[in-house]
């Protein structure tokens, strides 16, 4: 892929106004540039200003070890919509979605820089409390991940380990998470087996009832359907549209096409850097950058 | 190319197959003979062209090649058919061991007896076995029976019938006397020895006022009262015991009254007589007259005896009860300990600990551990568990015994310690395992859910890690339940007739020596005065242990494979 631009991009620099291919190679020309660790600023939609934000982020950069993963990213997500995050792998955008609940603090070697804030509270300054922070928020994973134990612990495994002992409130979070995900008309019976009987699909929805039990400020999800069939992955995607309105949504997606059909906002990121980020609607109609509309359209990525 | 693995496959299978036949064949070993020991053989008389007559069961048989003067010590005619039969031979001869018992009359247990000096051999109608309590077996020809001195059978068949009539009642008394003498005087023993302590702690209590207020303040004198109240009450106690003491050796003397009314007098095989009271007998029976029933009888009731009761003739004869209690309860003691500590440890190592050079080497150190010769944890818990933490204790809690040990010597507690400590090892390496298995992906579920780090371990970790958890156990409990070196130097013993938990409060006594099959194996094959008796009590022994230690671990696997199926089974 970076090779044909190589190739292309030192072509096109002889190249004139006439050449039909110039406009195109001059785009390509930037996402080459990133690649070589230029940075752009982003292209961000307008209508963005006017939604409140849940999350702000702030130059925020990220490194592992030596290798910088994150390259000041600014963005803020709106409150009560389904934002995306689309790019290439590698570019950063698991990365990113796992720096808001600070996951990836459990990786040694990361360090940081720049600064979030879930509304007014900063998510990374010093004294910050991970637990209370990542209780704000809820979190579905790439694989479903259901704890080994039976269905009903799982969704109220995050009461559970607040202390929550009252028999009444959580019998009602339960139905009312296992609704909110879904699944309730197919658990109700068996509540108490072990969650490790259900099927993917229903796992990851699981998940979703359990991330959404104690009424998060957030949802994060980070391609949740990317282990499932295609039945599955459209059960997940009919649910991400019922929780819209209620919950703030932050999606990482492989998938275009999910990305087009779930989300209010969409944010492209390439190799560590945010892109392009606006209105699902016109970045996938007319993006205002040729590179997303390439990577899109799928001419590119 | 495909076939060039192909020499691989059999190679690989070939050292299975040679794993599984020496593991078979040892197994098939310990359990043939020891399944064969306690079956009752036919008694058979060998004539001597010596004109001796040897009676008894064949144990064994052998072939060798006697030396020539031992040929010239058999009479003349004899020799050149003994010459004969070796040349027929090539030289060789056979042998057969038969145990002739009736050791306080001729000095053996055993005889060997060769081919070439029988003339001839025959089965006694009338030889009976009988089992003793002291001095092995006796053979012989039941004579007569005598009820308070008066004859009242006189021919073998009369005899064993009257034999028969008595024996279960008078062993029923012998095992009433038995109890009063273990239980209660050993109760009363127990009080006894309280009272005395309780004495000499005031004694002590006393003489510790002196030293440190003086003769004349009010501490001693206090001190010194509470004494003559302790005096007064020990002798009161002291006339107690006495009487109830004498009360219990009264029924002891009617009960051995009551038995020794009957005597049976036997004949040996060289027509030496013997009589002896019928409580002495274990067991008896007819060889020769047993029908395969009556020999399964009879191998049943041995068998039964070995489970239940307790050793005799210096561990040779009679039952392993004790050690395999003292065998299983030192493991579960064991495991107890082990388990959470090692599983702790094992936390830390894996789950709090940053990965660096510190905690490579400290798990170079667990694994090395496992290489240390069991002898020198053996040598570490004397010197550790026994004199100083139960010197310490004895220092603390037991000093009016002092100077005889309580804690500070050999004992269940520090037998389980010192194995707990030797197995550490497996369970932490285990642990550990079963630790990294656990998916990532459930932490970080667990983690995004707004849990602690424990409350990750606590909820996640551990349920999902148990079943590798209980395979370390599973490891730890073969290794522990088979380890002998150590035990020696900590605590398992040659005999001892109080068990770990008995019915004398406080029930569970953990400074208590005990006795342990692995030791008593050794003991029965290196340490018996009578070791061809011993041998296949050994095999038997070890059929034993073998036996608990596969009971152990089928449990724990049972265990295991219960929360295998509540925590692992997934259908993605």
């Amino acid at each position: 892929m970076v090779t044909t631009d190589t190739t292309r991009v030192t072509n096109g620099s002889n190249g004139t106004a006439a050449d039909p291919g110039y406009a195109e190679r001059k785009n390509r020309g930037r996402l080459q540039e990133i690649a070589a660790g230029k940075w752009f600023p982003p292209v961000v939609d307008h209508q963005l200003e006017r939604e409140e934000p849940v999350l702000t982020v702030n130059n925020f950069c990220l490194w592992y070890g030596n290798a910088q993963a994150l390259f000041d990213v600014s963005m803020k997500v709106p409150k009560s919509k389904v934002t995306a995050l689309i790019g290439p792998s590698g570019c950063g955008k698991s990365t990113l979605l796992r720096s808001v609940n600070r996951l990836n603090d459990l990786v040694d070697s990361v360090r940081i820089s720049g600064e979030m804030n879930l509304y007014e509270d900063s998510i990374y300054a010093k004294g910050v409390d991970v637990i209370e922070l990542r209780k704000r928020m809820g979190m579905v994973a790439q694989k479903p991940n259901p704890f080994p134990m039976s269905i009903y612990e799982n969704v109220i495994y995050p009461l559970r380990i607040d202390g929550v002992r009252d028999r009444r409130i959580l019998d009602e979070v339960c139905e009312t998470s296992l609704r909110g995900a879904a699944l309730w008309d197919e658990a109700k019976d068996r509540l108490h087996q072990s969650a490790l009987g259900l099927s993917g699909g229903q796992q990851q929805r699981l998940c979703v009832a359990r991330a959404i039990a104690s009424e998060p400020e957030m949802l994060l999800m980070d391609e949740p359907c990317s282990a499932l069939d295609p039945i599955a992955t459209g059960k997940i995607e009919d649910l991400i549209d019922q929780l819209r309105g209620e919950y703030t949504i932050l999606i990482v997606t492989h998938n275009m096409q999910q990305a087009a059909r779930v989300s209010d906002y969409t944010a492209f990121m390439y190799l560590g850097q945010l892109v392009e980020y606006g209105a699902t609607a016109s970045l996938f109609k007319k993006p205002q950058l040729k590179e997303t509309e390439d990577y899109i359209s799928g001419r590119f990525g | 190319m495909a076939s060039l693995g192909q020499p691989m496959v059999w190679l690989a299978g070939g050292m299975l197959a040679l794993c599984s036949v020496m593991i078979i064949a040892l197994i098939l070993l310990v359990v043939v003979r020891g399944m064969a020991t306690f079956w009752p053989g036919a008694i058979t008389s060998y004539h001597t062209v010596n004109g001796q007559v040897i009676t008894g069961e064949v144990t064994r048989s052998s072939t060798y090649e006697p030396r020539p003067e031992l040929i010239d010590t058999l009479p003349q005619d004899a020799q050149e058919r003994a010459r004969q039969l070796l040349a027929a031979n090539d030289g060789l001869a056979e042998r057969v061991l038969v145990r002739t018992g009736n050791y306080e009359l001729d000095n053996s247990h055993f005889t060997w007896v060769s081919n070439y000096t029988i003339e001839r051999m025959e089965k006694p109608e009338w030889f009976v076995v009988m089992e003793r309590l002291t001095w092995g077996r006796f053979y012989g020809v039941p004579t007569a029976f005598y009820v308070d001195g008066e004859l009242v059978a006189d021919t073998p068949a009369d005899v064993w019938r009257e034999f028969e009539r008595h024996h279960g009642d008078i062993r029923k008394r012998w095992q009433q006397r038995r109890i009063l003498e273990s239980k209660d005087i050993g109760k009363i023993n127990h009080q006894q020895e309280r009272a005395r302590l309780e004495l000499r702690g005031a004694e002590i209590a006393a003489q510790q006022a002196r030293i440190d207020y003086g003769v004349r303040s009010e501490q001693f004198n206090q001190a010194q009262r509470t004494l003559e109240q302790q005096q007064q009450r020990f002798a009161q106690g002291e006339a107690e015991f006495e009487r109830r003491y004498a009360d219990i050796r009264e029924e002891i003397v009617a009960l051995n009254q009551e038995n020794d009314r009957y005597q049976i007098r036997l004949m040996t095989v060289n027509g030496q007589e013997k009589s002896m009271g019928m409580a002495e007998v274990v067991r008896a029976y007819p060889a020769n007259q047993l029908s395969l029933l009556g020999r399964m009888g009879v191998y049943l009731d041995r068998w039964q005896e070995f489970l239940l009761g307790d050793p005799r003739e210096a561990n040779s004869e009679g039952g392993v009860f004790p050690a395999i209690f003292g065998t299983v309860v030192m493991t579960l003691i064991m495991v107890v300990f082990v388990v959470p500590f090692g599983v702790l440890a094992a936390l830390y190592l894996r789950e709090y600990a940053k990965a660096g050079p510190l905690v490579s080497v400290i798990r170079i150190a667990v694994n090395n551990l496992a290489g240390v010769p069991s002898i020198v944890y053996g040598v570490f818990g004397l010197g550790f568990f026994c004199y100083l933490v139960g010197g310490s204790i004895d220092q603390l809690f037991f000093s009016e015994k002092l100077p005889n040990p309580t804690f500070g010597t050999g004992g269940i507690l520090w037998a389980s310690l010192t194995l707990a400590l030797l197995t550490l090892p497996v369970v932490i390496v285990a642990t550990e395992e079963a630790l990294a298995a656990v998916p990532g992906s459930m932490r970080e579920g667990s983690y995004a859910s707004g849990a602690s780090k424990w409350q990750t371990i606590q909820r996640i970790v551990l349920p999902r890690a148990m079943p590798g958890i209980m395979t370390g156990m599973i490891l730890a409990m073969a290794r522990g339940a088979g380890e002998v070196a150590p035990l020696m130097l900590v605590g398992a013993v040659k005999l001892a007739p109080e068990l770990p938990i008995d019915s004398i409060a406080p029930f569970v006594h953990l400074e208590r020596s005990f006795m342990h099959l692995g030791f008593h194996i050794y003991d029965l094959g290196f340490q018996s005065q009578n070791s061809e008796a011993a041998i296949p009590m050994v095999f038997t022994t070890t059929l034993l242990l073998i036996l608990i230690i596969t009971l152990l671990n089928v449990g724990a696997i049972w265990l295991r494979n219960r929360l295998r199926r509540k925590f692992v089974v997934s259908a993605v």
